[in-house]
């Protein structure tokens, strides 16, 4: 383990100080910082840190999780009309491969514990291929859904023919006006829904447009592999809501899959050139932190997006 | 007006008005009693302690306990009594009598549109019978907007796809203002309208009038429309540009992209009913849809768009003074229905 | 880092007394660098320094940086703000059109919220006073510190660049849908909060270990310094809210983006949901602006009282107690926006039970200067100042927290000048106070006392005769955000506007007295108040680079100035100094007490040429 002082140091000379007193800094490890007393206080310090910046990554995803409830319960039967479209067996897969990420990733920090560098350095790599293939699968998953017209929000391609008659949001609500398909809404301003056929509407959203051309790449795209964009099924106006969530649930835990994966590249990178040692091996700790906490929230996403 | 408002608070016009300001008073009180006393010991120690020269020591003092419980304690009943008294004015406040007459309003930017229960509309003027409780019934088709008349101490937003309600009782007849208090863009601090408390025969005399202009030639109704519509916040009609197009030189003008590639009466009704169906050059989507005009108005604003273009003759008036009296309705009250009236334009 | 290589000849300094143990010579302080040889010329001789600044680690230089980028901040929405109470001089159009004002008064809301209230008194007197305060070199991660700099400074840029490509009209609440559909700045100040925020966070996290896991040995939790408990209970609510907000701005940014309908009723969004997400961070985010301003309040009324702060534990506790109940009471900010009435009843509750933690600390404040030995520097009566108007403020909030009262207030002026006094009549008044505290600390030099009260004179009367007017305009009814307004508030609004007048001269001496200071003030001795906490105990001023040549040991509390006296009994000519002008030569000197060791002052000179003066034993 760390160097561990027996007594704490308080006349502590500036070690490290502009012009090198270094006098009685010889003492100390190379990875020590010079405002560090001891390696056990270093090393504390960066895993509370770590856990603080953990519990902002559960917050900033905790809103997410807040805003799927809120609209799960606003549209119960929405949401389970929409989950269906989401394929189990590929979530399934996802979850087998990020928790065998993960069971790595741990076994990584054990190995370094006990200095067994080599170890260690094939367990980041196997993490990292683990990492990407659930990338991979994600990335078969979306494309599939671009080319049925499963996208988020106003996006969402219907078929053609869908009729439109928007419920009511409950009690006391009023239809919107969201395009029907001939176009007749006097009242949407927006009256552009996705495969209607009605005039583009001038919206002010700024990329509205470009939602139009991704239409036409989807159908050329689509041909291809014998899907139309608009032939999955869903009637539900509001479906577009339940896959804005997903996509954006989703895709800022890739996000943050990838950041992973990159910090585990870097880490791999050192642990191959013995940068970490059983004296030091805090920053395989942390990222191993942060990779538990990437899957533990797959572990909640995959139940509320692909099961329920 | 001899309605009087106090230093503090405009005129008490609703009868709920004095519960929330009997509690403001309350409050007003006690903050000015705490505010005195935390300025006079302020004040006090800070001469009275204050350090004559270089010698001078502090005296140490023993933390009293009673001292501290005692402003724990005693802030803590104020504050209980205050929420109490708070909670039984807005419980009260908030819910409307069952025998609320009851007034569709839909906010859009920037006007406030009255909707009555036998189908009358009217824009920036809310007649309401004095004495009785009237519940309005809110709704937004754009952005959030928010009812607030100072004088009855009432206030709420109005939300695009919801229903929300305030409810006021009017004590004496007058006129009272209307404002906008939640940010909605350009003419928020210009989104006035007028509560107009009246007895209940000048009340119905002006339902069963259909707001009182049944009867006008059809270019003089689309002028009273201009102001009562609110067009006039962003439609000019001496040529100088607003937020929309000038009225001034719009007729026949040309406009490509609509059907006849000029602004005839179709491409009017059409923009007034559906404004983002052509969008002028140089000017964004900015107008909301006005789908609940009825078509003697639409016309009734053609006529005038074409008088003030000088292309509107007696003739045209004389052949088209066919209104008739809308009778009075019996006055229930209709059920919030899903129509695509409130649409949010976007 | 201040590393200096050996090749770059060090400017001579005035030579050591050989009395210094090996080890501890007095090094340059924190401000200046070992200039280079006379002969290089030109920019290369302006470089090193530069790029000594750019890449520091030095929690110190972080701090004072901060301290130039809020100062700059508060300057341009400062001015954003007088032209709004320009344009409000009179109903119509003065000098702006409805558009322009709109976008005025966002900017001034934006700038002054996310980049100069949040990050103010943690950013720049936090940084540079915490690790110091709490005997320590440096915060438990400097890189990371610095980072949080950048990615303000990254933030602002962002937000800048969104002000000239048209600025933002939506208000700094951002409130959809409107924020949804106008066609205005507000995907890059999105993106700018987003990205300040994690200054905030990395700030926050900093602080939270450095005080967990690096107090210098014997600084128990008993013992520390207001302040730190202070920043401590922000740094908790940086972390847990900041996040929120994130979250909320990349919704909003996709909703303008992609049109994905989370906040948009057609497609069966919420738009009161985005307003609860904002709160839920931004009603934290006010506590985030008070609390630090609480810390130095109590730092000022306990170092010029000579008395131990009334209550140490309930003030300590209670800033804790504020943020822990912070994040129950965002919906008080909805009373009338369509929440159902159980949970605003619910909200007024809790927001009651916060206002009583508030009130405890005042009376505690106040009660410090019972028997104490008060004097009335500038801190001290800006220190006055918050206390007088944060009671008003304080009062107000129990006024717009109640149900039946707020729903007549809400939206009005009212609430706008409820929350000017806590804000600036709060933070700011706090922030001036502890700017004029620390100065000597921070850059050597003592302000001038005369302007000095004088400008807090004006600040006072300025701001109460531009706000206070505010409560009557709002209790009347002026809705706030009004480009123009009805007849009946004209004068109210003249006499607001006179006022601001007022209140930006006072804020211009301040600005002055800072800048003449740097230049003419007279050089502070390393205890000018004669406070007890490390920073004024143990370190010079400026201090040095690594704070304390070694880690002191704590012995008393962070209020107990009795130990500053000669142990014989308070005679002789103690912790006194008149310190007005900064009179160096009569400035109080710690008497060595045999149980700290000597203070380090005594046995170091500055680089200034600075001698410390010498205690007037018995």
């Amino acid at each position: 383990m760390a160097v561990r002082p027996t007594t704490i140091t308080v006349d502590d000379p500036h070690a490290g100080h502009a012009g090198g007193h270094h006098g009685d800094g010889a003492g100390r490890p190379p990875h020590l910082k010079h405002y560090f007393v001891s390696s056990e206080q270093q090393f504390d310090a960066a895993k509370l840190g770590m856990w603080l910046f953990l519990v902002t990554e559960i917050l900033l995803f905790g809103g997410m999780f807040v805003a799927y409830g809120i609209y799960r319960s606003m549209y119960p039967e929405l949401f389970s009309e929409a989950s269906t479209q989401l394929d189990t067996v590929m979530g399934a897969l996802n979850t087998i491969v990020l928790l065998g990420s993960s069971l790595t990733v741990a076994w990584s920090i054990r190995a370094i514990q006990m200095n067994n560098k080599k170890l260690c350095f094939w367990l980041l790599v196997t993490t990292i291929v683990l990492a990407g293939m659930f990338m991979v699968v994600k990335y078969f998953e979306y494309t599939h859904k671009f080319e049925l017209g499963i996208l988020p929000g106003q996006n969402m391609v219907y078929a053609e023919g869908t009729t439109f008659t928007l419920p009511g949001l409950g009690d006391g609500n009023i239809a919107s006006g969201v395009g029907n398909a001939d176009g007749a809404d006097p009242g949407g301003a927006e009256a552009n829904n996705a495969g209607a056929h009605a005039a583009e509407g001038t919206s002010l959203h700024d990329l509205a447009e470009a939602g139009v051309s991704t239409r036409a790449d989807l159908h050329a795209e689509g041909a291809e592999h014998g899907y139309v964009p608009g032939e999955h099924g869903l009637t539900n106006q509001r479906a577009g809501l339940f896959f804005s969530i997903y996509y954006v649930m989703t895709g800022i835990h890739g996000l943050h899959v990838l950041i992973g994966m990159v910090a585990i590249g870097i880490l791999a990178v050192k642990t191959w050139r013995g940068k970490y040692s059983d004296a030091w091996y805090t920053p395989v700790e942390n990222v191993g932190l942060y990779w538990h906490v990437v899957d533990v929230i797959w572990i909640f996403l995959f139940p509320l997006m692909y099961l329920i | 007006m001899e309605r009087e408002g106090t230093f503090w608070l405009p005129p008490q016009s609703s009868t709920t008005a004095h519960e929330v300001d009997a509690l403001f008073y309350f409050i007003l009180v006690m903050s000015v009693i705490i505010q005195v006393g935390v300025t006079y010991y302020l004040v006090k120690f800070a001469w009275k302690y204050r350090r004559r020269s270089h010698a001078d020591r502090p005296v140490d003092v023993h933390p009293s306990k009673w001292l501290e419980i005692s402003w724990v304690v005693v802030p803590t009943l104020l504050v209980f009594v205050v929420f109490f008294w708070g909670f039984k004015a807005f419980v009260s406040a908030g819910i409307a009598p069952d025998n609320a007459y009851q007034i569709h309003v839909v906010g859009k930017k920037w006007l406030w549109e009255f909707e009555y229960p036998d189908g009358t509309t009217s824009v920036g003027d809310l007649y309401v019978p004095v004495g009785e409780p009237i519940e309005l019934i809110m709704t937004s088709t754009d952005v959030l907007h928010s009812f607030y008349v100072p004088e009855f101490r009432v206030k709420h937003d109005a939300i695009p796809n919801r229903y929300t309600t305030i409810w006021f009782e009017v004590k004496e007849e007058g006129e009272y203002q209307v404002l906008c208090t939640e940010y909605c863009g350009t003419a928020h601090s210009e989104m006035y309208a007028k509560v107009h408390a009246v007895d209940r025969g000048t009340f119905n005399d002006w339902l069963r009038t259909g707001g009182g202009n049944d009867n006008l030639p059809l270019n003089q109704l689309g002028e009273l429309l201009y102001t009562k519509q609110a067009c006039n916040n962003c439609h000019s009609v001496d040529g100088s540009s607003g937020i929309g197009p000038s009225w001034q030189g719009l007729w026949q003008a040309a406009r490509p992209g609509s059907d006849e590639g000029v602004a005839d009466a179709n491409y009017i009704r059409t923009s007034i009913v559906n404004p983002n169906a052509y969008i002028v050059e140089g000017y964004q989507g900015a107008m909301p849809a006005y789908p609940n005009l009825t078509d003697r108005e639409l016309n009734g604003l053609v006529a005038y768009i074409r008088d003030i273009n000088g292309a509107w003759t007696a003739a045209d008036s004389a052949a088209a003074n066919d209104s008739t009296v809308v009778p009075a309705d019996t006055l229930d009250v209709p059920t919030p229905d899903g129509d695509a009236e409130l649409a949010p334009a976007d | 880092m201040s590393t200096t290589t050996a090749a770059a000849p060090v400017r001579t300094q005035s030579a050591p007394a050989p009395k210094h143990p090996p080890g501890h010579e007095p090094v340059h302080n924190y401000l200046l660098e070992p200039g280079p040889s006379p002969d290089v010329r030109g920019l290369a001789r302006v470089w090193p320094t530069v790029k000594a600044w750019v890449t520091t680690v030095d929690h110190k230089r972080i701090g004072v940086m901060y301290l130039f980028a809020v100062s700059f901040f508060f300057a341009v929405a400062g001015i954003a703000a007088l032209l709004v109470r320009a344009e409000l001089m009179n109903p119509g159009s003065d000098f702006l059109t409805a558009d322009e004002y709109n976008r005025m008064f966002t900017l001034h809301g934006v700038m002054m919220v996310f980049l100069f209230i949040v990050p103010s008194i943690p950013g720049s007197l936090g940084n540079f006073v915490l690790p110091i305060m709490l005997g320590v070199k440096d915060v438990a991660f400097p890189k990371l510190n610095l980072a949080s700099f950048y990615v303000f400074i990254a933030g602002a840029s962002i937000a800048v660049y969104a002000i000239l490509s048209g600025g933002i009209d939506t208000g700094w609440t951002f409130y959809t849908p409107y924020s949804d559909e106008t066609n205005t700045a507000v995907l890059p100040m999105t993106m700018a909060v987003f990205v300040a925020g994690f200054a905030s966070i990395l700030t926050g996290i900093n602080f939270i270990v450095t005080i967990h896991k690096m107090r210098a040995p014997g600084l128990t939790w008993n013992r520390l310094p207001l302040f730190i408990w202070a920043l401590y209970a922000v740094s908790i609510v940086q972390v847990l809210a900041t996040p929120v907000v994130g979250i909320t701005m990349i919704l909003l940014a996709m909703e303008r983006l992609l049109n994905i309908g989370i906040f948009d009723p057609a497609l069966g969004g919420d738009p009161v949901l985005f307003q609860h997400f904002f709160w839920f961070y931004s009603h934290p985010a006010v506590y985030i602006m008070i609390l630090p301003a609480f810390g130095v309040i109590s730092e000022l009324m306990g170092t010029f009282s000579r008395q131990k702060v009334f209550g140490y534990r309930a003030i300590a506790l209670s800033s804790v107690a504020i943020a822990m109940l912070g994040f129950l009471v965002w919906g008080h900010h909805m009373f009338v926006s369509g929440q159902s009435p159980l949970s605003s009843i619910v909200f007024s509750l809790i927001t009651f039970l916060i206002g009583v933690p508030s009130g405890i600390k005042v009376l505690n404040w106040v009660w410090t200067m019972y028997r104490g030995s008060v004097w009335l520097t500038t801190p001290m009566l800006y220190a006055l100042s918050f206390l007088f108007l944060f009671t008003i403020g304080g009062l107000t909030g129990i006024m717009v927290g109640t149900l039946a009262v707020d729903v007549h207030l809400h939206d009005t002026y009212f609430v706008v000048a409820h929350f000017h006094y806590v804000m600036m009549g709060g933070t700011v008044m706090a922030m001036i106070g502890g700017l004029f505290y620390w100065w000597p600390k921070m850059f050597g030099r003592m302000m001038s006392e005369t302007w000095g009260r004088i400008s807090a004179g004006v600040v006072f009367f300025g701001f109460n005769m531009t706000f206070f007017t505010q409560f009557i305009l709002g209790s009347q009814g002026m809705p706030r955000r009004y480009f123009t307004y009805l007849p009946e508030y004209h004068d109210l609004h003249q006499v607001s506007t006179i006022g601001s007048w007022f209140l930006g001269l006072g804020l211009l001496l301040v600005l002055g007295n800072m800048i003449w200071s740097l230049f003419k003030g007279k050089p502070a001795p390393g205890n000018p108040w004669g406070a007890a906490t490390l920073e004024w105990t143990h370190a010079t001023s400026p201090p040095d680079h690594h704070n304390f040549h070694r880690t002191p040991l704590v012995t008393h509390g962070p209020y107990d100035y009795g130990v500053l006296f000669s142990g014989d009994g308070y005679s002789g000519d103690g912790a006194g100094g008149d310190g007005s002008g900064g009179d160096g030569s009569r400035g109080p000197a710690p008497i060595p007490n045999p149980e700290l060791g000597a203070p380090q002052e005594m046995e170091k000179s500055i680089d200034l040429g600075l001698a410390q003066p010498k205690p007037s034993r018995d």
